[in-house]
């Protein structure tokens, strides 16, 4: 393999992984919009998906195509509990207590899918075969073209849910002014656990798709989490392009690093880019700089 | 300071130095000597999160650095403990430094996730420069701490040891609460404009207590690599980030006595709890969320106003 075809190759690991990071990021988006609020249990989401998925196919033995459904559907409803029960609850609560009860969360649910589970590592067979497809000099699993078509759909129906209905339009006006949306008559705190259960089920998707490829144990969540916060805040928080964007170039960054430079530092390139970023400019690639202020950051 | 204060500080230096009579057993000493060790990182971490409101998800690598800078630079290159142990908290206080300076002016989850990433990144270094931290697997043969020619060797020498310089520390962050500087630092936590307005050099001051803070972790750090004499990266990863804020947030966080019953509690209580062994992250992750829901204040506190209530 000349370095011509193992840059394309490289090039096509780090858009597969990409995808999953600006799904991550995405989930991140939906909730940071409604609320103000940085989940930073988004990454659990992501491993429920995948191992829930595990379970019902391989446990249960249920069909594949059921079991998408049913792993995204259980996870969206985790989603909702967890804001019924940990966030609806509270007063005014500070950032702090925000930041540390989410990062409760995300023990909680660690700690729930090592009991449930146990500490091994799971597979997942792909979605349809293992034969590599070859372009060029390199090759592409088919469940490269599963992750950016279930990616692609995701993004189209969440283009299409926010553009075009009325809930999603009325999340968008929560996002953009509270108070307003409130007086116009829009029920806030439904569209705050609306908001928790649509990125957890993102958040789900990803975990199912990444799963063939990536294999999934119950500690994942938290690199996955970290990642996704990387992308997201790289893209500029609130903005979806951004955070599709900012996924493939993390992503390409990362498996270009593992490939030339140091495997085992790769898990470092997307924290160095975060740090970076807040550094410099916090407002991401395509974030505004008004929009940061206004989320009284 | 305040008499109570001081009557506190008395009362603690008695109950330490009779303990180890009451105690035959060398076990809960053991115990001991890692409550004071956590309890040094603990109170660093209530003046910057309780007290100046500036949070850091990040403070067990602080903790791993000093231990590392410690341990490698005695067992490797023949520095003696206590040299080692200053230069640690030398490296420690000026990474902190050039970390501390651009990332607190983030506010939030900005800054949560600055430390949480910075964290992250120094866990990796431990894993990966395996030429002088042995990698995953780690390195040994720390030597002990010497006071002259006596050699520090048992859990009880380490005890008083460490314990003392929670004492020292207490007594420093005490004077620095009930000072100019500990207003400022509260002012910060009210209110960061108006405090600037009212002409408090908030960033100064928010850079000196987060370096103070990675000071006392870093002591922390270099008192476990010298008492453990072994070191690997396990117990300096997100995990320990994660039950450091624990502490901190289950004793209360505006408190520095709350933050050593916090260190306490997570401490002993897991101790007790060991047939639970791998499900302790369940009692960490409940014991947080239902504190930060129901007692945001932390049980220091919570309990405080209820006697209040009670007269």
């Amino acid at each position: 393999m000349n370095l011509g075809d193992q840059l394309l190759q490289y090039l096509f690991t780090g858009i597969t992984i990409g995808a999953i990071y600006g799904m991550v990021a995405l989930g991140f988006n939906i909730i940071y919009s409604a609320t103000g609020i940085i989940n930073l249990a988004q990454g659990e989401f992501v491993m429920l998906g995948g191992m829930m998925m595990v379970y019902l196919t391989a446990i249960i033995k249920l069909p594949m195509v059921v079991s998408f459904f049913l792993s995204i559907l259980i996870v969206t409803m985790i989603g909702a509990a967890f804001e019924r029960a940990a966030i609806h609850p509270l007063k005014s609560p500070s950032v702090l207590t925000l930041i540390i009860i989410t990062v409760a969360a995300s023990i909680l649910f660690k700690g729930g899918a090592m009991f449930a589970w146990g500490k091994h590592t799971f597979s997942l067979p792909p979605f349809s075969g293992e034969k590599p497809i070859s372009v060029l000099e390199a090759t592409i699993l088919p469940q490269t073209l599963w992750i950016l078509g279930i990616m692609g759909a995701t993004v189209a129906l969440l283009i299409l849910f926010f553009g075009f209905t009325l809930t999603g339009k009325a999340m968008r006006a929560c996002a953009a002014n509270r108070t307003a949306a409130s007086l116009v008559g829009i029920n806030v705190r439904t569209m705050v656990l609306l908001s928790f259960a649509l990125s957890a089920g993102i958040g789900a998707v990803a975990g199912i798709i990444i799963t063939p490829i990536a294999l999934m144990n119950y500690d994942r969540g938290t690199m996955l989490a970290v990642k996704g916060f990387s992308v997201a805040v790289l893209g500029g928080l609130g903005s979806n392009v951004g955070a599709v964007a900012a996924g493939f170039i993390i992503g390409i960054m990362e498996s270009l690093g593992a490939g030339f430079i140091s495997s085992g530092y790769k898990d470092a390139i997307a924290l160095v880019v975060l740090l970076l970023v807040l550094f410099i400019k916090p407002s991401g690639l395509l974030g505004s700089r008004e929009r940061a202020e206004f989320k009284k950051f | 300071m305040g008499k109570k204060n001081i009557l506190s500080l008395l009362i603690l230096a008695g109950v330490i130095l009779a303990l180890p009579l009451g105690l035959g057993n060398s076990y809960y000493l053991n115990v001991l000597v890692f409550v004071g060790i956590y309890s040094l990182i603990t109170i660093g971490l209530s003046l910057l999160m309780g007290y100046t409101g500036q949070i850091s998800l990040g403070h067990a690598a602080f903790f791993g650095l000093g231990a590392y800078t410690s341990g490698v630079l005695s067992a490797k290159f023949g520095v003696s403990p206590w040299l080692a142990l200053l230069a640690a908290i030398f490296v420690t206080g000026g990474i902190a430094f050039l970390i501390g300076a651009p990332a607190l002016k983030l506010k939030g989850h900005y800054l949560a996730m600055a430390t949480l990433a910075f964290g992250y990144i120094v866990f990796i270094v431990f894993n990966q420069a395996s030429s002088l931290t042995g990698g995953p697997s780690g390195f040994g043969q720390i030597p002990r701490f010497r006071l002259g020619n006596f050699l520090l060797r048992s859990d009880v020498h380490y005890y008083y040891l460490v314990w003392t310089l929670v004492i020292v520390v207490l007594l420093v962050s005490l004077n620095i609460i009930h000072s100019r500087v500990g207003r400022a630092l509260r002012s910060i936590h009210e209110g960061e404009l108006t405090a600037n307005i009212m002409g408090v050099n908030t960033a100064k001051y928010k850079i000196q207590v987060f370096v103070l803070s990675a000071v006392y972790a870093s002591l922390a750090g270099s008192l476990y690599a010298h008492f453990i004499t072994f070191l690997n990266p396990t117990p300096f990863g997100f995990h320990f980030s994660i039950v450091l804020v624990a502490m901190v947030a289950v004793g209360g966080m505006a408190s520095v006595w709350g933050a050593m019953i916090g260190a306490a509690l997570l401490t002993i209580l897991p101790e007790y709890l060991r047939a639970f062994h791998d499900y302790d992250i369940l009692i960490y992750g409940s014991t947080l969320l239902v504190i930060m829901m129901f007692l945001p204040q932390g049980l220091f506190a919570g309990i405080l106003s209820l006697i209040k209530k009670e007269r």
